[in-house]
């Protein structure tokens, strides 16, 4: 079975947002990661090369600090690893990236393409359902859990809100998983540095046959506002008998909550 | 330019983040003196026109069909990206839910469309529309503009207040035979309908490691169930296994935005209260004073959660008892 799983590098959850002197968000100091939900993407793909036999291609589009995402994958059991980085990608958005992936994908022999959810940065969701309508696939989002057999049948378990939809497909088809779906292995640090010297496909828009226009971004960002930190309420200490009715007032009379 | 609202059901239930965006078409279409429009499509959906009517739409276009029963990605992507085109709507909005985070973006890629997801705020300015949107966890929002013909937008749950608006609208019936699905949704199973669903929640209770077992949320649930609230949990209480992944709040899981949140033995790490920062009224109980909750909470308990929430629930029920 020939898995394609899509991943991107983010920023670190703990990671300060800063503006630089242009008024674009800075990533220079920042900590970057494999994106959470692409981890269990790649851990789910692997278990179904350890299954089916095939290979397993993780591919990103970003710039060359990402290899180390590719590297992670490499090291926990992916064959293949593609990064698109051009300079002409810099105002990404979903369409533009599924744009790359779609072409970079439709060039090779794959039977499924595995995303995460949502990306943590931008939390948009878009590029896997985005990928599906380009390349013709039938996609199923939010997986949790899934089973797929020999001859390529789907089962997966989808979660909506309040309960979980049992979805039946057929591969080739994109889906997205989150956590639940699987422990993610943690590879030794021999499969570490063995994938240190693996191979890593770069490409850039020429060798896709794209133009920068055609990941050109309909979405301009006119700047940035930062919330303001909420303001430190009330503590109340003391005995029960004391706060309980404080409480209780605060909910009723000053908040209007109940 | 129209504005278009696809309205989500379920089994004829449509979940609150809808009605939100058809309160906001509203209030968009009326600042520029433009029509509203709503789509709905399912097995059997006329019962639902009049209550959509009631939040001022002028058009209706209804879908039925047996086919249509469950929501499946490809039909329903097929017949919204045409009544679109048969409208030439070029805004159109949904509530977030988990269907419409499916639906979007593949209708916008059919479509040629921007999209902007989890969007909190819409503006009209002399440009046309600009658009508020909360990036990296809510530590920064982004203010965008779409240079597309047609836009779609998802709004997040409970920004967009919901509003009525008489009048008299038209329904359109749509009558063209949806395309098959590729992707079958097979069965349902519902795991908790007797509680309000996080997402829309008007109160969630939400537990985390200082529970110290699994039981602990009994404790929770019989607050939630007080207060007529949803079920919340930390990472590390889902972690541990005493809550599902669909009840984690936070940067990897749920965004969620009440009017109160109460969070019990948690102590307000960064990917936590990126998932619930933006809620009207924060309640934190804890017995560490230093915990980072307890810095952004609008009233923090300070004592042992299995001393104060039992207190609390007392409290509570004494003061429903003397308003009836
Ligand atoms: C990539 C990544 C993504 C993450 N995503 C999420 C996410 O989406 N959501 C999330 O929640 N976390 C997330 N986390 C985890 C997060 O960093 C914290 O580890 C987690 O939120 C801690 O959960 P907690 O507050 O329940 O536990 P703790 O931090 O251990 O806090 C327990 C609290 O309970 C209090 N306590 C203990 N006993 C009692 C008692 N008897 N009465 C009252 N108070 C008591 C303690 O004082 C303490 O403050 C993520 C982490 C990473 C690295
Ligand atoms: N730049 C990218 N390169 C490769 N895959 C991506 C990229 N951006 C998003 N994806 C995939 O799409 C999923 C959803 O991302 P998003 O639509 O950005 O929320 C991610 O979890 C990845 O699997």
């Amino acid at each position: 079975m020939n898995v394609m799983v899509c991943i991107k590098q983010t920023f670190d959850t703990e990671a300060r947002i800063i503006l630089n002197g242009a008024g674009e968000i800075d990533g220079n100091s920042v900590l970057q990661i494999m994106n959470p939900s692409d981890e269990y993407a790649v851990e789910e793909g692997i278990r179904l090369k350890e299954r089916y036999g095939g290979q397993v291609t993780v591919i990103t589009v970003g710039d060359d600090a990402a290899v180390k995402s590719l590297q992670q994958a490499l090291a926990m059991g992916a064959d293949h690893a593609v990064l698109v980085s051009d300079p002409r990608l810099k105002m990404l958005d979903s369409h533009g990236i599924a744009v790359v992936l779609s072409r970079v994908i439709g060039r090779m022999e794959y039977d499924i393409i595995l995303c995460g959810r949502l990306s943590i940065d931008g939390a948009n969701a878009e590029v896997p359902s985005r990928l599906a309508e380009r390349l013709d696939l039938p996609q199923v989002n939010l997986v949790s859990k899934l089973q797929v057999s020999a001859e390529g049948k789907v089962d997966a378990r989808r979660d909506i809100e309040g309960g979980v939809e049992i979805v039946e497909t057929n591969l080739p088809a994109v889906i997205t998983v989150q956590k639940g779906i699987n422990e993610v292995r943690y590879p030794s640090l021999r499969l570490v540095m063995q994938a240190k010297k693996m191979p890593i496909r770069k490409l850039g828009l020429d060798d896709l046959d794209l133009t920068a226009e055609d990941v050109s971004s309909p979405i301009t960002i006119e700047g940035y506002l930062f919330p303001p930190p909420r303001r430190q309420g009330r503590t109340l200490t003391g005995s029960l008998p004391e706060i309980i009715p404080e409480v209780i007032r605060f909910l009723y009379e000053e908040q209007k909550i109940l | 330019m129209p504005f278009l609202v696809y309205v989500e059901q379920r089994d004829g239930r449509i979940p609150k983040p809808c009605w939100q965006a058809l309160s906001e078409g509203r209030r968009m279409a009326d600042a520029r003196g433009e029509s509203l429009i709503a789509c709905i499509m399912g097995n059997r959906v006329s019962d639902l026109a009049d209550a959509i009517f009631e939040y001022g739409v002028d058009d209706l276009f209804l879908h039925e069909h047996e086919s249509l029963a469950r929501y499946e990605t490809e039909p329903h992507a097929a017949l919204l990206s045409d009544i679109q085109k048969k409208t030439s709507a070029t805004i159109v909005l949904m509530g977030q839910t988990s269907m419409t985070r499916d639906l979007a973006p593949r209708v916008a890629e059919r479509l040629g469309a921007g999209l902007v997801t989890d969007c909190t705020g819409m503006f009209w300015d002399d440009q046309g529309l600009l658009y508020l949107r909360p990036l990296y966890a809510g530590k920064v929002t982004a203010r965008l503009r779409m240079h597309t013909p047609i836009q779609m937008v998802l709004l997040r749950p409970n920004i967009f207040p919901m509003a009525k608006k008489a009048g008299a609208g038209r329904v359109h019936r749509v009558v063209a035979e949806p395309s098959p699905a590729r992707a079958k949704v097979v069965d349902i199973v519902w795991q908790q309908r007797d509680r309000p669903e996080l997402t829309d929640a008007e109160i969630i209770v939400s537990g985390g490691r200082g529970l110290g077992k699994a039981e602990g949320f009994q404790l929770i649930e019989e607050l939630a169930d007080l207060l007529g609230a949803a079920v919340g949990a930390s990472r590390a209480a889902v972690d541990a296994g005493w809550q599902g992944q669909p009840q984690q709040v936070g940067q990897t899981g749920k965004v969620v935005t009440p009017n109160l949140y109460v969070a019990c033995g948690i102590s307000g790490a960064v990917q936590h209260m990126a998932g619930m920062s933006t809620s009207r009224c924060i309640m934190a109980v804890n017995k560490d004073p230093e915990a980072n909750i307890m810095k952004v909470a609008d009233l923090s308990l300070e004592g042992d959660l299995y001393e104060v929430l039992p207190a609390l629930m007392r409290g509570i029920e004494e003061k429903k008892q003397q308003r009836p």
